[in-house]
């Protein structure tokens, strides 16, 4: 068996009397795409905030790449290859589209205490931004400030963000949400491309979306992981299917 | 740079600097010295503007305890004048470093926190240092102490007044210069990325507190540099000078002037003692007494340019891109 590239072990996170992370143990593999389902409230977000290390959790461990990462605060993890992408469109509004991603590369490439050159004309950074925004289909709007730019295409600058160190694993945090169906279909498209060079942990409510990318899928229940297992297997769980996929798994099915 | 005289911002810009750099011969040649000692200490407050901007405005940080540097910067110089070292290179690069450390220390507790609580910590430091000022008997305590000038044999006679400004203007140039290399430049990209979304530089590998505490650190030392300066002016050092009113007035200059622009300090200095010195003879014209009161009608300008001008007297040159 492979060795997992991101394990937790039995992670517990409490806010007061709330338990919304209840000994889960969730592994990623190299190479697959994890995907990460449930219901509104089930704990999903409060899951990737301690994989970040936004959150602190209460009990368990985190291991990424071989390493605990349990303490480790998230600047740090995301120079041993954690990135992510955020839920609520996260870019930096007042720069244009080639200064974020230029920035994204800018956090991996060394120590920023640089005071004198200007680092617009840097092309050390300029150069691989470019690619990089190229790459997920925004290389015509490099110059166009963040702010200015389409739901669907932040959603896209996010993940041009979140790729630019190469990390090892990609947590994307609902990266689809807000989007029609089509960007949504060319979101699934460039997704499925990338797999082949980094592990993904998905968190996603658009089932279709879930059902085309995972390798597996791991359902989360009020803070609980009920069930983990392929695509096919998730879809003929019954406890699955009555805590919460619902009439929507009866269509796909 | 000749692209630099195309804009209005531009022409405005060269023109400041250009009457900035002949003050002392203007002021000769129509024989006003009052306005000369006016003069310095608009250079010297705009540093201070410029330093402030450099953690305000690039950085978004409200920090309101930033006079507390002139009086770092000021006492580094008195204190040592008093015990006999009168080397400005001895005293500056003290009063520098002193203002520096202070700084580091204030930022390093200070910038765990956001928001009004930063605000309230900046200002409850500089308030210590304040009292610390008026307990200091030895140093004229709330009275303030009258200094001798630093001296650099040979170099410069401080005493003069026009060396002193030139002294003064050259160094707010070299500040000025390496604001805007720093804005630019990597570290820039880090404070003002920050400021736009801290939670996201942190998710992509920044270590924001960091580069925040080094920010605060240097405005710091600028800072310092403008109070070293402040006491030389006028011969004299006071608690005054690191009041919460000053630091206020600070804050006021650079939101007035434009936060986050490069020349934006500069203009709201000049605005700033501009009205001060203008508004109560204006207002003496309209009616004998009234010059007391010009704060009355120099409050509502502020509010209005808060509320009409966001970017102050910057934005009035029209939008800025890049």
């Amino acid at each position: 068996m492979v060795e997992p590239l991101l394990s937790t072990d039995r992670l517990v996170k409490r806010f007061g009397g709330l338990v919304a992370t209840d000994t889960v143990s969730i592994d990623v593999r190299p190479g697959e795409i994890h995907a990460l389902i449930g219901p509104n409230g089930a704990g999903k977000t409060t899951l990737v905030s301690q994989l970040t290390g936004n959150l602190t959790p209460d009990a368990g461990t985190i291991h990424f790449a071989g390493r605990d990462v349990t303490r480790l605060p998230t600047h740090a993890r995301v120079r041993l290859g954690l990135a992510r992408s955020f839920q609520i469109t996260s870019v930096l509004r007042e720069f244009t589209a080639l200064d974020n991603v230029a920035l994204a590369f800018q956090a991996h490439a060394g120590h920023s205490f640089r005071f004198l050159a200007d680092a617009r004309r840097d092309e050390r950074l300029r150069a691989p931004a470019r690619r990089g925004l190229e790459a997920v289909g925004l290389g015509a709007r490099a110059e166009t400030p963040a702010a200015a730019l389409s739901h669907g295409e932040q959603r896209q600058l996010e993940i041009a963000m979140a790729l630019a160190g190469d990390p090892k694993l990609l947590l994307l945090d609902e990266p689809m949400a807000g989007m029609g169906v089509e960007e949504s279909q060319r979101m699934i498209g460039f997704l499925r491309a990338l797999k082949a060079e980094r592990a993904m942990l998905l968190i996603e409510h658009d089932m279709d979306a879930v059902f085309q990318l995972a390798d597996r899928i791991t359902v989360l229940v009020y803070g609980r992981a009920i069930a983990s297992g392929t695509p096919d297997e998730i879809r003929a769980n019954g406890e699955v299917r009555q805590a919460y996929l619902g009439d929507e798994i009866a269509e796909i099915a | 740079m000749m692209a630099a005289f195309r804009t209005p911002r531009g022409l405005a810009t060269v023109a400041i600097l250009l009457v900035l750099a002949v003050l002392p011969l203007l002021t000769q040649a129509f024989d006003q010295r009052y306005l000369l000692s006016i003069g310095t200490r608009i250079v010297i407050w705009a540093i201070a503007a410029v330093s402030l901007n450099m953690i305000l405005g690039y950085g978004g940080l409200v920090s309101f305890g930033h006079a507390v540097f002139f009086g770092i910067g000021g006492y580094a110089v008195g204190i040592l004048d008093a015990h006999g070292v009168s080397s400005g290179w001895i005293q500056w690069p003290v009063g520098v470093a002193m203002a520096a450390l202070w700084a580091a220390l204030v930022g390093a507790l200070s910038l765990r926190t956001r928001g009004v609580y930063f605000i309230m910590i900046t200002l409850a430091f500089a308030q210590l240092l304040y009292y610390v000022g008026v307990g200091l008997e030895a140093y004229g305590a709330d009275d303030g102490l009258n200094i001798s000038r630093s001296r650099f044999a040979g170099l410069i006679d401080m005493r003069d007044k026009a060396s002193f400004y030139w002294l003064c203007f050259v160094l707010l140039c070299g500040t000025l210069w390496f604001c805007s290399r720093f804005a630019n430049a990597r570290f820039g990209f880090v404070i003002r990325g920050a400021k736009s979304n801290d939670l996201r530089m942190t998710a992509l590998g920044f270590p924001v507190f960091r580069y925040r505490l080094a920010a605060f650190t240097i405005s710091g030392a600028f800072g310092g540099l403008a109070g070293i300066l402040l006491a030389n002016e006028g011969a004299y050092i006071s608690p005054a000078m690191m009041s919460w009113v000053k630091s206020g007035d600070l804050i006021v200059i650079v939101v007035l002037g434009g936060m986050g622009t490069l020349f934006g300090p500069l203009y709201g200095t000049i605005a700033f003692f501009v009205l001060e010195e203008s508004l109560p003879p204006v207002l003496n014209l309209v009616q004998k007494g009234w010059g007391e009161y010009w704060q009355i009608v120099f409050g509502p300008m502020l509010v209005l340019i808060a509320l009409y001008a966001r970017g102050g007297i910057d934005s009035l040159f029209g939008r800025r891109h890049g």
